[in-house]
């Protein structure tokens, strides 16, 4: 194990340039005073600007109150009791080999088909250099440096690119956007930038680098991705194997900017640790995610397949401000267990012919509780406006529910909306069907399954849709019989 | 190959089977008549493993292995094929990734190897030509928007593609037009072999013309009254149930 210390020093590395501290220890004390917030900017070696921008959060946020109107139970968050840094673990303190993880772990692992060395990073095991897959990194970094896309870690950003930070960093989600937001911005751990420059397409997914290099990001992850004119990139987030990770509140803000006939595609495939068989230790995930349409023509495209956390708390919006604009939204959410989501979009029509689809599928078993909350919003000046919505609940066995609220708010005459909602169940006359044809009650309620999330996945990056169904199937084994 | 013996069975509460024997060797085609709720499709189901019913006596099996202790999936692998009186609909579930999902476990429990999709579209097109079936049945989802008919002529085709050994095709010719009726009777036959048997569930002596049964059988309140050659359709067809049961009685 030579190589261990070399990848101790590099990972320290980063948090050392500008290190003067009152604190010490790895990671901070529980609680959070402008202190804290004071000592993380000073941990990460962020110029002043950045610190003052924390601070300008953290006071607001102390003016806000936690929202309690989505439909999931927890007990309150004593938000003095967590600790709101910590530097990544030396390899003596991570566990040693996969024979001290939890086996039903591994075995989802060895399902989904994920090599060893990946297998060991997901558990958090001390992995050799080797794995950092550099030449991997390498070879990315330097296609996309050729057409100019940046693709860096927020904390770098702040250093390289301040000017780009500045302007845009939290202009899509203000820091008194909600409690969460505000959180997020005074605290945030670390995240991805990306900036694709004006008519350039973006060469790759920005995919494969980032699921093997930015884990670890913390618990409060920022991500800004800015589209100039007539560019494209299409982002993938998550992983679909369980992350594990001690910390159990998460609250990530997601700031998407796209300009004139510019379009980003963002995919999400999201499975963290849900908790035990009695909802204990899973991850409570409180996500914003906004998207900005300022450009003519401009689009995004939201795609997500949630299958973890023991709470999701996520709506990703689309504000439709130039004319022409598109937004989309395409979802798949499972619960189960005791699994909780709350979950939706919102898309703001504000400039003309703007145009919004909203393809929704929950599939709630056992205990599972799910609602969707989605708010379609046509401004006065949004003439020509369209909507569709198609909201879809499947519910596998009786104790699960699934619940669809929308919100529509209509000030301009001439908008055009579609809405359609179902809820269906598997049947035991389906299951007892395709039994009776060979196939074992697992295979059967995958195959529904899938057959239900079918126009989701047609959204996702092929080889991560293939990863998507396989996720869906494993997650709900257990779920009949 | 199959075995009733005093079989009786329950569902919610109330006694369907009660008593019922039966025997079918290899390669004969049985046809159970009887009124309605006498409890024809109560048997396919207990046969092939449906929840929902309780077995309070007697037994059931096929080439020796007790059925009744198997899955339903494990019944199908061994060779046991139910064609619904109501097919179900499995809306999204494409058809043809359903038949291929469905033989190569099959297959697969069988020790044979899985088909691929190359060889598994040449075999189903054959099958589809002997149900004079549409192509483009293949592309929707199971059963979903089918009619009627398309739906029965659906259950034979999937039989014609599943090959198996015992076949119970519960009232596949209620609701079938003339021709269709001809063509599912067709395929039917088509399938007929020294190797092969079924059980033919019917309220009409019509099909009987075309499926020539080698036995009827008369099922009356769970059990089998009367059993007798092809004649005995033809004289049900005349003087209905009532005959029987008169007769029954006065015995
Ligand atoms: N889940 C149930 N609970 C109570 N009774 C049931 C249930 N399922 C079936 N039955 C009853 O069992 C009896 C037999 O039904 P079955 O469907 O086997 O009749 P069948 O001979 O197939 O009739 P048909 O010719 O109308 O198809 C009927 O009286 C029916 O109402
Ligand atoms: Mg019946």
């Amino acid at each position: 194990m030579t190589s261990a210390p070399a990848v101790d020093d590099i990972v320290r590395s980063e948090y050392e340039h500008g290190f003067t501290t009152e604190i010490a220890s790895e990671t901070f004390p529980p609680g959070l005073d402008d202190g804290v917030v004071r000592a993380i900017s000073r941990r990460k070696g962020e110029p002043e600007f950045m610190t003052e921008w924390r601070l300008k959060a953290y006071r607001h946020w102390l003016t806000m109150t936690e929202p309690n109107w989505a439909a999931v139970a927890y007990p309150k968050i004593d938000f003095q009791s967590i600790s709101y840094f910590s530097a990544p673990k030396r390899p003596e303190d991570m566990p040693k080999s996969l024979d001290e993880i939890d086996p039903v772990l591994l075995e989802t692992y060895q399902k989904l088909g994920i090599p060893l060395e990946e297998q060991k990073a997901l558990a958090g095991i001390a992995v050799d250099a080797v794995f950092d897959s550099v030449s991997v990194a390498t070879t990315f970094r330097k296609s996309l440096a050729e057409a100019g896309v940046i693709f860096c870690s927020i904390s770098e950003a702040v250093h390289d690119y301040p000017d780009l930070i500045k302007q845009y960093l939290g202009s899509v989600v203000p820091h008194t956007d909600n409690y969460y937001a505000g959180l997020n911005a005074a605290v945030f751990s670390d995240g991805t930038f990306v900036y694709v420059p004006k008519g350039v397409r973006c060469p790759m997914e920005l995919s494969t680098y980032f699921r093997i290099n930015a884990r670890n990001t913390g618990q409060f992850e920022r991500t800004l991705i800015v589209a100039e004119a007539g560019s494209y990139v299409s982002y993938l987030e998550g992983c679909t194997a369980p992350q594990r990770d001690e910390n159990q509140l998460h609250a990530a803000v997601v700031e998407l900017i796209v300009m004139e006939d510019a379009e980003i595609k963002y995919s999400t495939v999201q499975n963290w640790y849900p908790g035990d068989a009695q909802g204990k230790g899973g991850i409570y995930n409180f996500v914003t995610k906004r998207g900005d349409c300022r450009g003519a023509r401009s689009k995004i495209s939201w795609t997500q397949v949630e299958t973890g956390s023991a709470i999701t708390w996520k709506y990703p919006s689309c504000l439709l401000r130039g004319e022409g604009s598109v937004g989309e939204f395409y979802s798949v959410a499972v619960t189960k267990g005791r699994q909780q989501a709350d979950t939706g979009t919102k898309m703001i029509h504000i400039g003309k012919d703007t145009r919004s689809t909203i393809v929704s599928k929950g599939i709630s078993a056992n205990q599972g509780r799910q609602t969707y909350r989605g708010l379609v919003r046509i401004g006065q000046r949004a003439d020509g406006a369209r909507n569709h919505t198609q909201c879809d609940s499947l519910l596998i066995g009786d104790c699960c529910t699934a619940n669809t609220v929308p919100y529509i708010e209509v000030r301009n005459p001439s908008a055009n909306m579609e809405h359609e909602a179902t809820t269906s169940k598997i049947s035991d006359d389906q299951l007892f069907y395709c039994r009776s044809r060979g196939l074992t009650a697992e295979d059967a309620v995958s195959m529904i399954v899938n057959g239900f999330c079918k126009e989701v996945f047609n959204e996702l990056p092929m080889e991560f849709a293939v990863e998507a169904q396989k996720l869906l199937s494993i997650s709900l084994e257990g779920a009949v019989g | 190959m199959l075995v009733v013996n005093g079989l009786k069975a329950d569902v919610g509460g109330k006694e369907i089977l009660r008593g019922l024997n039966l025997e079918v060797n290899p390669g004969e085609v049985h046809a159970i008549m009887g009124p309605n709720g006498s409890g024809k499709s109560t048997f396919a189901h207990v046969l092939s493993g449906r929840e929902g019913y309780t077995v309070t006596a007697g037994s059931a099996t096929f080439e020796g292995q007790d059925l009744l202790a198997l899955e339903p999936e494990e019944r199908a692998r061994l060779g046991l094929f139910l064609a619904f009186q109501y097919p179900v609909e499995l809306p999204g579930v494409n058809n043809t990734y359903f038949l291929k999902a469905a033989l190569n476990s099959i297959r697969k429990s069988r020790g044979e190897h899985e088909l691929d999709a190359v060889s598994f579209l040449r075999l189903i097109k054959d099958k589809l030509k002997i149900l004079h079936l549409d192509d483009s049945l293949l592309k929707r989802a199971v059963n979903a928007g089918f009619s009627g008919g398309e739906k029965k002529r659906n259950e034979i085709f999937q039989m014609a593609l599943l090959e198996p050994k015992l076949a119970i095709l519960d009232e596949t010719d209620s609701g079938l037009d003339i021709d269709a009726l001809r063509v599912v009777a067709d395929g039917v036959n088509a399938l007929r072999s020294p190797q092969r048997s079924m059980i033919v569930v019917t309220h009409y002596q019509r099909l009987l013309d075309y499926i020539q049964p080698d036995v009827v059988h008369v099922l009356s309140k769970g059990r089998i009254i009367r059993s007798g050659g092809k004649e005995l359709a033809l004289e049900l067809e005349e003087k209905g149930y009532g005959w029987i049961d008169a007769e029954g009685q006065a015995a």
